[in-house]
């Protein structure tokens, strides 16, 4: 089998003055299908002491068809791959709505403690009484924070989260009997929330926004009623601005019978400032890999624990931690006391390595700390939305943002520049572009969370760089955009043809 | 506070700058009823050596698996992870990188996310799977609400070898998109009755293979009835280790193969995070759920990778999306990939007859234990023994005799009247001294 450069472009068909395979350092790294071979293995094993031959017909019978690789090469493998991802460590990463902040190292080193990470999570209960003390404590930091009664720990991300607030509100209204059909959701949030609306089976109208980046309250009143299970609110919302109406429309919503879900990805703007049960919030879920700072990793794994309101508490999935005289017990089965529980979101009892970390992350914050986080996150975007203004047009001018900042691209009308160019050319400045063309209610959308954890000087060297990009761009310099970016390990991507001739896989 | 860089005076010199007084002025918004005045009640913060010893306490009141003999599978798997893993998932450029929307900066996670795909089709069998799901159970739901959307019928029959947390979430979601589940009596044998419960509404026949018993199946005449009648079948498998040895999803004719990635690359971790697989026929490719990760070219012509397809996702659908997924389990998917590499087809097919061996050690060694039996025909390394006693209590009996025994059936389903079944698994991890101690013990504790 032909394992060298199947599928790739050789250096001979390359164009002559392509930049070359090994931009210094920075390595042109092939698959491990194209580097690995079918006998090599990169562990150790014994002999096994007996053959499988009670599993007669029941075998695989041809080879997987899976190279492998000696540790030295695989080592080389990935951290040639590593250098060619961004990272928060590397420099700002200003992705608006995901905050990306700092990822302290002792929340790694105390989740891989054998204490947290050698548990089966079917061990007896006797012998696990330390990490159910974990759980419990996250619980009682996360419903102080949040002044709500109780928390469902186990969704395994923020969309999972959505998930278990928006079943949880449907299993209230049908213990009543009063099943609705509809979830509103304003036409700024992020697509999860009609897509989880969909999935625990309702329809999803949209509710209108304002001129200046809020719910519209008269068409939020006009669009609820009998039928009206939730409305679903992001607050701070994806504009990066607070709801300013938000007691209006905990109001509006509860006297049309509906719950008030909140999307907390925002959370970090307001923690330790603002409890969103004072909010008259019913059900909201936290990004423990936002606000609580667990690492992203490249996609997950994330944690989206969801506070609940008291009306909403009995109708919690299992499981959960409970404590008597004996110690933490876990319920975890629809029966007794979790008999109105509305079911069960996943195997086992959730994210307990990012529950650790968050705990371990809360801990160091303290309350002060904390609060300190909202006040530096908010400061900062704020910052940057001032700065920025001089040569950018914000979305919303009038007025201080929250934790990050929105602006449009009528300040490169005429230019030829779009808000990708200008992402891109950002790439080729040392920064992670901004969230661009979100939220969909702005047009050519560029949104910029610093997050409390950038020193100043990295927020000036990031604002310093993107004005000067504006300023290139008003001066017609377009050569500088459109082919950007230059300096990245690849030049921009065709996603179109990924599109159209989808290859998933490498194959031989 | 160590996290937070700006010092008092940077403060004050950007506000200046935003054209405020005070820090409290930006907050203006939130109406002054709802705003506090001061910390919430809760502790102050505390130093790396403060927080490091809180929760090192915690953390010594729990028995780690490796700690001595351990015999707990049904799901989640205590192998031994090379340390070279754990390694490269703590780099900075895996460990605090973004979902890679900018691929031009983000090749090395979407290069990864591509050999993944391509580890997890080649060890399912099938053409083509996604970039990882949050786990195996959550994989199964979807599986489920996939297959009723490619067949437009609204039923899934569950075998009563599927691991009962995996039928709990799958009806969890099911049902609330009005979708069905029929979930069959529990039993070591169970696939058996797969067969006649598929009717004309079925959507999808969830048949796990080795079963949540650890019984080992060919499902080859399940996948010939299932599609007989015009339904899909999905196969579940819990202990990826297994895939070594065993003949694949694909080859016994499954459409959709899910499963929990968790025992390559990734520690126990009290159950989760783990890391979801999920494979289907290229046929399918667009209903399935969770991010896709495609190879392209750059504006040079050179090689490089994208996620892809995303017309089938919320951030593009919205309402209409296949899943409301967003994250997808990146860093275990890395796990998983960097372990499988280093493992190679050979290191695999090694490692599982290891784990099939020290099986067969402990199943000859409980049986030998009057009163025991294993009632599992056939497996791979995990089985279920009736015990002449429930098996709740035992277990935690055989704790105070330093014995961590398996898991009661009783805990996973307390409703199928199995109090007597003990779930027993050993991997590579598990010693002929361990295997003696176990055995000694439960007959012991039987006597």
């Amino acid at each position: 089998m032909n394992m060298l450069n199947v599928g790739r472009v050789t250096r001979s068909e390359l164009a002559a003055d392509a930049p070359s395979e090994a931009h210094g350092i920075v390595h042109d790294e092939p698959l491990i299908f194209e580097l690995g071979g079918w006998e090599k293995t990169g562990v150790d094993l014994p002999d096994p002491e007996l053959d499988a031959g009670d599993l007669a017909g029941l075998l695989r019978q041809a080879p997987i068809g899976l190279p492998g690789l000696s540790e030295p090469e695989t080592l080389r493998h990935y951290v040639r791959l590593s250098q060619k991802n961004h990272a928060i460590d590397l420099a700002m990463y200003p992705l608006g709505s995901c905050t990306m902040k700092h990822n302290p190292r002792l929340n790694e080193k105390i989740a891989r403690l054998p204490g947290f990470a050698d548990l089966h999570p079917m061990q007896p209960v006797s012998t696990v009484q330390g990490a159910l003390a974990v759980m419990d404590l996250l619980a009682h930091w996360l419903k102080t924070l949040t002044g709500l009664p109780a928390v469902a720990l186990s969704p395994k991300a923020g969309a999972h989260g959505e998930l278990c607030g928006l079943l949880a509100i449907r299993a209230a209204h049908e213990a009543r009997g009063d099943a609705r059909r509809k979830v509103l959701v304003p036409s700024s949030a992020h697509g999860t929330n009609p897509a989880t609306a969909a999935l625990a089976g309702y329809q999803v109208e949209e509710i209108a926004q304002t001129p200046n980046g809020r719910v519209d309250l008269a068409d939020l009143a006009a669009k609820l009623g009998p039928e009206a299970a939730a409305v679903m609110v992001t607050n701070p919302n994806t504009c990066g601005l607070f709801e300013r109406d938000v007691l209006e429309i905990a109001r509006l919503t509860h006297e049309a019978g509906a719950y008030f879900y909140c999307d907390g990805a925002n959370f970090n703007a307001i923690v330790g400032r603002v409890r969103p049960g004072d909010l008259g919030v019913d059900a909201m879920h936290i990004n423990l890999h936002k606000t609580f700072s667990t690492p992203h990793g490249g996609g997950g794994p994330g944690a989206g624990p969801v506070v609940l309101s008291q009306a909403l508490a009995p109708y919690a999935p299992t499981p959960w931690v409970v404590s008597g005289a004996a110690g933490f017990d876990l319920v975890e089965e629809r029966r007794g006391e979790a008999a109105s529980a509305f079911g069960r979101l996943c195997a086992f009892h959730g994210q307990m390595g990012m529950y650790v970390r968050a705990l371990t992350y809360m801990m160091s914050h303290g309350a002060d700390g904390l609060r300190q986080v909202a006040d530096d996150a908010v400061l900062s975007a704020n910052y940057v939305k001032a700065r920025l203004s001089e040569a950018m047009t914000a979305a919303f001018p009038d007025g201080p943002c929250m934790h990050e900042a929105l602006f449009d691209d009528r300040w490169l009308e005429g230019t030829g520049v779009t808000t990708l160019d200008i992402a891109k050319a950002l790439i080729d400045q040392g920064f992670h572009p901004m969230t661009m063309y979100f939220p969909l209610v702005v047009h050519g959308a560029m949104l910029i969370e610093p997050t409390e954890t950038e020193p100043k000087r990295e927020i000036d060297r990031f604002c310093d760089a993107l004005l000067d990009l504006a300023a290139a761009a008003k001066a017609g310099e377009t050569a500088k955009f459109k082919g950007a970016p230059f300096k990245a390990p690849l030049r921009r991507l065709d996603e179109t043809a990924a599109a159209r001739k989808p290859r998933l896989r490498w194959t031989p | 506070m160590r996290y937070l860089p700006l010092t008092d005076a940077d403060r004050a010199e950007m506000l200046k700058v935003v054209g405020e007084g005070s820090v409290e002025a930006l907050f203006h918004d939130v109406p002054a009823a709802a705003r506090l005045a001061g910390p919430v009640d809760l502790p102050a913060h505390l130093g790396e050596l403060e927080v490091e010893q809180a929760l090192s306490r915690l953390a010594a009141r729990n028995r780690p698996a490796g700690a001595g003999p351990f015999f707990c599978g049904a799901g989640a798997y205590r192998h031994h992870v090379p340390a070279s893993v754990d390694h490269i998932i703590q780099r900075s450029e895996f460990l605090t990188s973004y979902t890679p929307y900018q691929p031009e900066i983000a090749q090395g996670t979407l290069q990864v996310l591509f050999e993944f795909q391509t580890q997890v089709a080649q060890l399912t069998g099938l053409p083509v799977a996604n970039a990882s799901m949050y786990d195996g159970s959550t994989a199964c739901a979807e599986a489920v609400m996939m297959a009723a959307r490619i067949t437009k019928r609204s039923k899934a029959i569950l075998s009563g070898g599927l691991h009962p947390h995996y039928a709990e979430a799958t009806w969890t979601l099911a049902h609330s998109a009005g979708v069905t589940t029929e979930r069959l009596a529990p039993a070591p044998d169970a696939e058996a009755a797969v067969i006649g419960a598929i009717d004309r509404d079925t959507a999808c026949v969830v048949v796990q293979t080795p079963n949540v018993f650890g019984t080992v199946t060919d499902v080859a005449a399940i996948a010939e009835a299932a599609h007989a009648a015009g339904a899909l079948l999905v196969v579940v498998t819990t202990e990826a280790v297994a895939f070594g040895l065993l003949k694949s999803p694909g080859e016994m004719g499954a459409d959709i193969a899910v499963g929990e990635g968790q025992s390559i690359g990734n520690a126990l971790n009290f159950g989760g995070p783990y890391v979801g697989l999920f494979a289907c026929r290229e046929a399918h490719v667009r209903q399935m759920p969770g991010r896709l990760c495609g190879e392209t070219v750059d504006a040079d012509g050179r090689r490089g990778f994208v996620l892809t397809l995303s017309t089938r996702e919320q951030h593009i659908r919205r309402e209409k999306a296949t899943s409301n997924i967003c994250t997808n389990s990146g860093l275990c998917a890395l796990a998983f990939s960097i372990h499988m590499t280093l493992l190679g087809q050979a290191g695999l097919k090694r490692l599982a007859e290891i784990n099939h061996a020290r099986a067969r050690r402990l199943d000859a060694a409980l049986a030998a234990v009057p009163g025991v039996r294993c009632i599992t025909p056939r497996f791979f390394n995990e089985f279920a023994v009736r015990l002449p006693t429930p098996a709740a209590p035992l277990a935690d009996a055989l704790v105070q005799r330093g014995i961590v025994a398996g898991v009661p059936y009783a805990r996973l389903d307390p409703e199928a009247g199995l109090d007597d079944v003990l779930l027993v698994c050993a991997t590579e991890t598990t010693s002929s001294d361990d295997i003696a101690a176990f055995a000694a013990a439960l007959a012991q504790e039987l006597s």
